[in-house]
């Protein structure tokens, strides 16, 4: 995974709550055996509205998501965030994730930024007054900024300890839990001997 | 102080603790299906890594197979390429597959259970949101994403903070044809999509210690829908009862040591939960969706709400934005509103009680002119089983659809599909825009509602209908 420390990317306003996975990437686009190539399914219902934020060219290079709260409910597909990565997005912001996305977003490299709502709505007002601005998000200080002068915008954002180290040394989760060998062994030697197997 | 149900469970898998970090949890039962599966293997075979416990996985193919034709090849090309990677997959790391066509296959959180797998304080988790259905039984079980996947593969463990606690009471008992299902709608509406977020809730009280395994199971399936990380339900004589003699339930000795350790998986007196909701369940009625999330529900004899019936901005939008979508006017009678198809399945209630419950309010009875239904097992052995009892010629001289085992129309991703603009009245869990198919109208509702409305029409109770002559 590569490291991240801070991203300044163009903000793309979604001005919408409860973002369930499915409207992040329906189940038709999940049928790929690989990691990449889902961009296409990318909130494919609504891309076929003219009207639809990503369709405009001021967010053609879009790369920080700014959404409503309860992003990412229902399906624990991975493939939301891969959908995401796949087409240019670094960090969402939302008031608030549902777990498992957010917990997909971190194993795989996407920066889930909880902030309070009304920074999300500001955060929209600013867009809606400078489209094509460009957010900054700063996993090292858990700050995101955006604009200049008056109306500047900074603020912090929560992302659990454990996630911030992993994201900013680009470290692999497996190869750290392998380094407990030892404690796994112990465990499995412990447990009781009625407990079921598959083979 | 005493422990919570969740945390004696979650205590018994802790396999490193330090702070600062997330628990090393053990994982005791690891569900793999074709979809969210192929990528770890393939994140494995990068690596150079093996699957650590082969022995505490089972596979199964569910969400992207037919429910028709189930012993040819798979029509699309895309989607047997998915399946056959999951068959070489568990070939080639040594994994227990029951793949279509196999007596145990069916949609995972039903095997799972039927198999005797499924048992009190284990921890369990699938590349599958709904895996939280296994909580039915005293267990942890939750949905993880594919990086988790290949986390438990390679590790048979996973890094997670310990989750918050919250109990959901339901006291009195259900009214007569009120459901689990309707209890769990009632409790969604109640709370909103991101209510449970954080926690794991156990739901007890005397409605709850009244469901039979397969309503316990419909209620903990929904934990996902308001955000909660698992739902559980403390063991009893139900739970021990529905285990014993399963294929793969403990014998002998080991059943007896099983029982008595589960008997201690129990919320202590003097245990203290975060948070706490209280419901009166003798008060619930039959429940439906009126909108595009879980949350989005009615009673069935209310009426589509307005977006001025909502004093939050974010509801008021998301109703306009619902009702935009479902093709619904604010006031309309929800008992008003047609169907064109009634799908009758899925991880929360595609089970033998669900189908027995469907075929006694259809039999004698006829689908309506213009409305279709489709009866899918949620497994093989449900198949069978229905077809010992005779269920499906009640289905089928109804004029209903009987399929072969499956995902079937709950996801929109394998052949089962709402057209554009069809709208559904499903026993499956999610009513999320396009969810059963591209367009497709979603109204969530309980097996009773389900059949009563197929033979209507429109959305209804058994007790719309007329009584049967005779």
């Amino acid at each position: 995974m590569d490291k991240f420390t801070t991203h300044t990317g163009v903000g793309v306003p979604l001005r919408r709550s409860n973002v369930d996975t499915d409207q992040i990437i329906p189940a038709v686009y999940l049928k790929r055996v690989t990691r990449t190539g889902f961009e296409d399914g990318l909130f494919a219902a609504w891309r076929n509205d003219p009207d639809f934020v990503l369709n405009h060219r001021t967010y053609a290079t879009g790369s920080v998501l700014v959404a409503g709260p309860d992003f990412g409910t229902g399906s624990s597909r991975e493939h939301a965030v891969w959908a995401l990565q796949n087409y240019g997005f670094k960090v969402v912001i939302s008031s608030r994730f549902a777990d498992i996305f957010r917990g997909n977003s971190g194993k795989a490299g996407l920066v889930a930024a909880q902030v309070d709502e009304k920074v999300v709505q500001r955060l929209w007002d600013w867009l809606d007054d400078h489209p094509g601005g460009e957010i900054t998000v700063d996993l090292e200080s858990r700050t995101v900024r955006a604009g200049a002068g008056e109306d500047a915008i900074e603020d912090s954002f929560d992302i659990d300890d454990y996630t911030r180290w992993r994201l900013l040394e680009g470290l692999d989760d497996i190869g750290i839990t392998l380094g407990h060998d030892g404690d796994i062994a112990a465990f499995e030697a412990s447990r009781p001997s009625w407990k079921p197997v598959t083979l | 102080m005493g422990k919570t149900l969740s945390e004696k469970v979650w205590d018994e898998h802790v396999v490193r603790s330090a702070a600062g970090e997330p628990d090393l949890l053990f994982i005791d039962l690891h569900l793999l299906h074709e979809v969210t599966s192929p990528q770890a293997f393939d994140g494995l075979r990068l690596a150079n890594r093996v699957v650590r416990r082969p022995d505490l996985i089972l596979a199964t193919e569910d969400h992207n197979v037919p429910t028709l034709d189930w012993d040819k090849p798979i029509a699309d090309p895309v989607s047997r390429t998915q399946v056959e990677t999951l068959r070489k997959n568990a070939a080639d790391f040594g994994v227990r597959l029951h793949p279509l066509g196999d007596i145990e296959q069916g949609i995972v959180h039903v095997v799972g259970p039927q198999l005797g797998l499924t048992q009190p304080g284990m921890t369990i988790v699938c590349g599958d949101s709904h895996t939280s259905t296994h909580g039915a039984f005293g267990a942890i079980a939750f949905g993880i994403g594919t990086s988790e996947v290949e986390h438990v593969l390679a590790t048979q463990t996973l890094t997670q903070a310990r989750p918050k606690t919250m109990a959901v009471t339901v006291n009195g008992s259900l009214p007569e044809g009120v459901t689990a299902k309707d209890l769990v709608l009632t409790l969604i509406a109640h709370t909103g999509t991101g209510g449970g977020q954080g926690y794991i809730v156990e739901y007890r009280g005397q409605a709850i210690e009244e469901l039979s395994m397969e309503g316990r199971m419909t209620v903990c399936n929904m934990s996902i829908e308001w955000g909660a990380k698992a739902g559980m339900i403390a063991p009893d004589q139900t739970t021990f009862d529905y285990i014993e003699g399963k294929p793969e339930a403990p014998k002998g000795a080991d059943w007896d040591a099983a029982v008595a350790h589960w008997k201690t998986l129990r919320t202590d007196e003097d245990a203290v939960f975060d948070d706490e909701i209280v419901l009166d369940a003798s008060t619930m009625t039959p429940f439906v969706t009126w909108g595009t999330n879980p949350g989005q529900g009615a009673p069935l004899g209310a009426s589509v709400p307005s977006p001025d019936d909502f004093d939050e901005p974010n509801d008021k939008v998301a109703t306009e934005k619902a009702l935009q979508y479902m093709g619904l006017e604010a006031g309309t009678p929800l008992r008003e509103v047609k169907v064109d198809t009634v799908f009758v399945g899925s991880c929360t209630n595609g089970r033998i009680e669900d189908l027995r419950l469907a075929a006694s309010i259809l039999e004698g009875r006829h689908v309506a002119a213009d409305t279709r239904l489709l009866v899918v097992p949620g497994s093989v052995r449900v198949r069978l089983q229905a077809e010992a009892e005779g269920l499906d010629k009640v289905f089928i001289a109804a004029g209903a659809e009987w399929r072969g085992a499956g995902c079937s129309m709950c996801l929109g991703m394998n052949p089962d599909q709402l057209a554009p603009g069809e709208r559904s009245a499903s026993t499956s869990n999610r009513n999320f825009e396009g969810r059963q198919g591209k367009g497709g109208r979603t109204h969530l509702v309980s097996v009773p509602v389900a059949a009563a409305t197929a033979v209507r029409g429109t959305l209804s109770s058994p007790a719309d209908l007329a009584p049967l002559g005779g």
